[in-house]
């Protein structure tokens, strides 16, 4: 009966394929740095700029693929340099910023058409156009494990190194800057870090995936967790546990979907929304309870609740 | 350049480029660049569902970019918009992944609905982006003293009863029908493009709403005839021009802006 129910659960070969194996290393890797990135990405309300990035660096990757080097380091110097620019633009106010990151975004998806449409003649590649939209985690390039380790890497030292002074002038701009913080600096730096994640996962899972597991995961942590760590925390767990899950249940659906299976993006992202209308679902109850509490208690001592 | 099988393109751009000067407008007020980009760039899933299906292609992209309004606007009700724009992203593109790989022939058809294929449209997709620019433009005229209000002074427009929920679903709406018309005549990149350079640059210049609105569309007018030229006589894609011209428009105003701003200062001083 167990047994009966083990293999409904993981089809035969799910944990012997080698595919498999590398898909679940890579997704867990992506889905702990897009955790720890995408918190203050959510908090600082850069959405846009963590989706833009991981379109962007198509421009970098089709012309590194025009050019014949590596679309990897394509990716991530196109990325680098557009979040320098997104940067260079500099404007706090989140409209005035949102559309600074489109006009960056427009232009390099016009050179990604310039250079795809190139490529198109050159070598009559269309499937290009839908692998760098889309990306498959199922057919990584090898040996791209070591790289993408050194870019995480890079990138969650980044976040760990100003923590403290990215989460103050993420929360309150002025108070941080009055107290001295290098408040440029620090936004630099964490769209650094910010570029060098999204680099990693858009061309290793590709944007859909690169999106999903940067804001899904870091959005539900931060219903239901009010300490920055804690939802760093619960950010990660979940985009392991979504890839991992969405994975299997790509792998497994081969079987009832008549040997083509459901792309793995589309069921880790459909795990990301259930995890996500829960978590609507968790936060709300919590805060029932809380008001719940909060009113057996005396007046004097009832919290002001933020407007 | 001017051959006949040139005119369809002259038309189509011209009307999406007017339709997106307007609505541009709006879109860079409300600072829902965002969503301008997403709501074209997911709503190719409807695209390829349609396909698959068997049904007409503008339909799909309307069923899937009112779907994803309606998303944005609802999970905006407890969420960041950033986030909940995010995360309508997310699955609508996950949802054209699935329906793709349903089929094995419809993918080199992507590479047009991204990026365009204005110097091909045919006759039959005419009349359908003229009738849907019509509603567009209808609307926002009808609405442009609520979305006026609504987008400058939010707390103003509350309290003259003006709900700036159903406003968003509103502007966001417009923007739907908006893709759902340029996406198969210019494609998403390029509707997004016009969306916000030209009229950001136009903002740059004068803060009159009507004479903004008025260069938005002189912008975007100009953008698209000068990329379908060169397009036509260089033989590149049309999307590229679009980007390229429109990130120039933008720096010029920021520019333009910057000059006065100092200019403004000395006079001061």
């Amino acid at each position: 009966m167990l047994a009966a129910s083990w293999s409904t659960l993981f089809e035969p070969g799910f944990f012997s394929s080698e595919p498999v194996r590398v898909a679940l290393i890579v997704g867990a890797i992506t889905a702990i740095v897009s955790g720890v990135v995408g918190v203050f990405t959510v908090i600082r309300g850069q959405s846009f700029a963590g989706h833009a990035l991981s379109d962007i660096g198509t421009a970098g990757g089709s012309a590194a693929f025009l050019v014949g080097a590596s679309t990897l380091y394509g990716f991530v110097a196109f990325n680098v340099v557009a979040a320098g620019v997104m940067e260079l633009i500099g404007i706090r106010k989140p409209r005035g910023r949102d559309l600074a990151t489109g006009i960056v975004l427009g232009a390099s998806l016009g050179l990604a058409a310039l250079f795809l449409y190139e490529g198109t003649i050159s070598t009559s590649t269309t499937g290009a156009t839908v692998n760098v939209l889309f990306g498959s985690i199922f057919t990584l390039p090898p040996g791209i494990t070591t790289v993408m380790a050194v870019l995480g890497v890079t990138a969650v030292v980044l976040i760990g190194v100003l923590y403290r002074p990215l989460l103050l002038s993420s929360v309150s701009y002025e108070l941080a800057a009055a107290r001295g913080v290098p408040v440029r600096l620090v936004g630099a730096g964490y769209l650094l870090a910010l570029a060098l994640a999204v680099s990693m996962s858009a061309v290793t899972i590709g944007a859909i995936l690169s999106t999903a597991l940067l804001i899904g995961p870091a959005a539900i942590a931060l219903r239901v967790a009010s300490r920055t760590g804690v939802a760093i925390a619960i950010a990660a767990a979940v985009g392991v546990v979504a890839c991992w899950a969405g994975t299997l249940i790509a792998y497994d659906s081969t079987v009832w979907a008549g040997g083509n299976g459901w792309p793995v993006s589309f069921c880790i992202v459909v795990v990301i929304f259930v995890f996500y209308i829960a978590s609507g679902v968790v936060s709300r109850f919590r805060r029932n309870r809380r008001r719940a509490t909060t009113t057996d208690q005396p007046l004097a001592v009832k919290p002001v609740e933020a407007a | 350049m001017f051959a006949s099988f040139m005119i369809n393109a002259w038309e189509a751009a011209t009307i999406v480029a007017i339709v997106a000067g307007v609505v541009g407008f709006f879109t860079v007020l409300r600072g829902e660049a965002f969503a301008a980009h997403s709501l074209p760039n997911g709503a190719f899933a409807g695209a390829a569902g349609a396909f698959l299906i068997g049904a007409n292609t503008i339909v799909g992209l309307g069923v899937f970019s009112l779907a994803g309004a309606g998303m944005i606007a609802g999970l905006g009700r407890r969420a960041r918009s950033d986030v909940a724009t995010a995360l309508t992203i997310v699955l609508m593109l996950a949802l054209g992944d699935l329906f793709l790989s349903r089929t094995s022939e419809y993918a080199p058809e992507i590479f047009a609905l991204l990026f365009g294929e204005v110097l091909g449209v045919s006759t039959s997709k005419l009349g359908p982006t003229a009738v849907i620019a019509a509603v567009c433009i209808a609307s926002v005229i009808a609405l442009y003293r609520p979305l006026m209000l609504s987008s400058v002074t939010p707390e103003v427009a509350e309290a003259r009863g003006i709900n700036p929920r159903v406003m968003d679903l509103a502007f966001l709406v417009v923007v739907a029908l908006v893709t759902t018309m340029a996406v198969p005549v210019v494609g998403s990149l390029l509707i997004f493009s016009l969306l916000i350079g030209p009229p950001a640059a136009a903002r740059s210049f004068t803060s009159r709403p009507l004479v903004a609105m008025g260069l938005s569309v002189l912008f975007a007018l100009v953008t698209v005839w000068v990329a379908i030229a060169v397009s036509y006589e260089s033989n590149l894609p049309i999307g590229f021009f679009v980007g390229a011209i429109s990130a120039f428009a933008y720096t010029v105003g920021r520019a333009w802006t910057a000059w006065q701003q100092s200019r403004g200062r000395k006079v001061a001083r």
